[in-house]
């Protein structure tokens, strides 16, 4: 039986992987892109970052002293007993503590801390019911250089693909050297105003080298990194080859209307964990295998 | 060979560095973004003086992950923030406070680029997210200001040996390496949007 501490406990050893250590797929790309350049300060950049990441692992230290919000997307099995909203936020509690994450969570208008990084609907929990009958937790710890940068915008449908790659385009060129890049772009386009926000959001969760299933999709997520890197913003915006190293697309249908298209920004620090924890209290975390 | 440079900075020290310039500091590192700005400009107004001098300091725009042992602060993690928040203020922070160099990631708009070339003060990059590395940097914490304001937006007086490496982004000249790098993205502009089939 997994209890309600079990599942607090693997929040708390989530968030501790998550923000120290990044998935796989991000440093193979960070590492590729650090080979790529040539002149010396995009160089410099790279290898700071890379080092950076090197020192974080070594000290079991947060990479990045943005801790970020944390987004989070559960999955529950149909006959689920746990209280696991409950859990994560008293997870989320502790791992400020523990860890330590930065308390980032503020009221909007008194700009109040309360110094645990929870308050409310915060932190922000996305749950759905699934098929298989373990929990399924994933965290994205989300900084605000980068989140910072992100847009949305109504187009209409007569402006289709060339709008789209217009406004993703522009957003990059607005966002520059503010979301530190070499940046991840998460593009999400249809639904509706708040559902293609969500799936710019979700498209950061894929990892980097992983195209989309559609061909078509998958073939504009290649054009737009390609275009995005000819631009010459570079690491922290000092100039360079690299300024993205990955974008993903998520789509939805949407009115006939309508084509909302999103932009969520991401830093190079493209931190996201999962947890699965099994009937049993097995846990297993798929995005940080074998390591601590 | 990189340049080392004492605090509190000498506006010649400051005026000698050349955009590009590979520089470390020893000495105190003061942070402080949005709000210590904020706080810091108001009080200046209202004729109070603030609890720490600002004249030839290096000011880091860093809001830090701290642990308290004991009595004793320590920094867990402290890279930059994104300076282009402080844009509005800075060019007035600059002239009422003389920090002799602003310590960020991201670059800042021209009007302190204007400050800085009036008041002897430079803009030193230091990798954005690389807070581990920054922190390597800092040997210890003396203290901390206006803590009530939020652990990131507090002003922490930090001990630096070889803090860096920073770049000299913007210098005393009037140069920006961020408006270096924008006049070339304008010009690499017209490429992507050729090769997107945007006209």
């Amino acid at each position: 039986m997994v209890t309600e501490a079990d599942v607090q406990d693997a929040v708390v050893e989530l968030l501790r992987k998550t923000v120290v250590r990044l998935p796989a797929d991000v440093k193979v790309a960070l590492e590729a892109a650090y080979g790529a350049e040539v002149d010396e300060v995009p160089k410099m950049q790279l290898k700071a970052i890379l080092d950076n990441i090197a020192l974080a692992e070594e000290g079991v230290t947060p990479m990045c002293q943005d801790t970020g919000v944390t987004i989070f997307y559960i999955t529950l099995p149909r006959n689920a007993t746990v209280a696991v909203e409950k859990a994560i936020v008293e997870g989320v509690r502790r791992a400020t503590k523990e860890v330590p994450l930065r308390p980032n969570a503020v009221h909007p208008i008194t700009r109040k801390n309360p110094g645990d990084n929870v308050g409310d609907r915060m932190p922000y929990i996305n749950c759905r019911v699934g098929a298989e009958d373990h929990i399924e937790i994933t965290v994205m710890t989300k900084g605000a250089g980068s989140e910072n940068m992100s847009q949305m915008a109504m187009l209409t449908p007569s402006q289709g693909v060339k709008g789209i790659k217009e406004f993703v385009l522009n957003t990059v060129l607005r966002a520059g050297g503010n979301p530190c890049p070499p940046m991840v772009l998460g593009v999400g386009i249809g639904g509706s105003a708040d559902i293609s926000m969500k799936l710019a959001k979700e498209a950061l969760l894929r990892p980097l080298n992983k195209r989309h299933e559609d061909p078509a999709i998958a073939s504009l997520e290649q054009e737009l990194l390609e275009a995005l890197n000819l631009l010459g913003i570079g690491p922290m915006g000092l100039g360079g080859k690299t300024t993205a190293i990955g974008l993903n697309i998520e789509y939805a249908f949407c009115h006939t209307a309508s084509l909302p298209v999103a932009v969520n920004v991401q830093c190079w620090a493209a931190r996201r964990g999962t947890v699965r924890i099994h009937p049993d209290g097995r846990m297993e975390f798929p995005t940080h295998e074998g390591v601590s | 060979m990189a340049t080392r440079l004492k605090t509190p900075l000498s506006e010649e020290s400051v005026r000698s560095l050349k955009l590009g310039e590979t520089v470390y500091i020893d000495g105190v590192v003061l942070t402080g973004r949005d709000e210590v700005h904020i706080h810091a400009l108001e009080m200046f107004e209202k004729g109070e003086s603030t609890p720490v001098d600002f004249k030839g300091a290096a000011l880091f725009h860093c809001g830090p992950i701290m642990r308290k042992t004991g009595e004793q602060w320590e920094v867990v993690a402290a890279g930059p923030t994104t300076s282009s928040r402080m844009n509005s203020l800075e060019p007035s922070f600059i002239e009422k406070f003389r920090p002799g160099a602003v310590i960020g990631k991201g670059g800042m708009s021209q009007p302190t680029v204007d400050a800085m070339k009036e008041h002897g003060c430079v803009y030193l990059a230091i990798t954005g997210g690389a807070a581990v590395l920054a922190a390597k940097g800092i040997k210890s914490v003396s203290g901390v200001e206006w803590y009530e304001l939020g652990m990131p937006e507090a002003i922490w007086i930090m001990n630096a040996e070889n803090f860096g490496p920073l770049t000299v982004g913007i210098d005393t000249k009037g140069n920006s390496l961020y408006a270096a790098v924008g006049a070339k993205v304008k010009e690499n502009e017209k490429r992507a949007r050729s090769q997107l089939g945007l006209e």
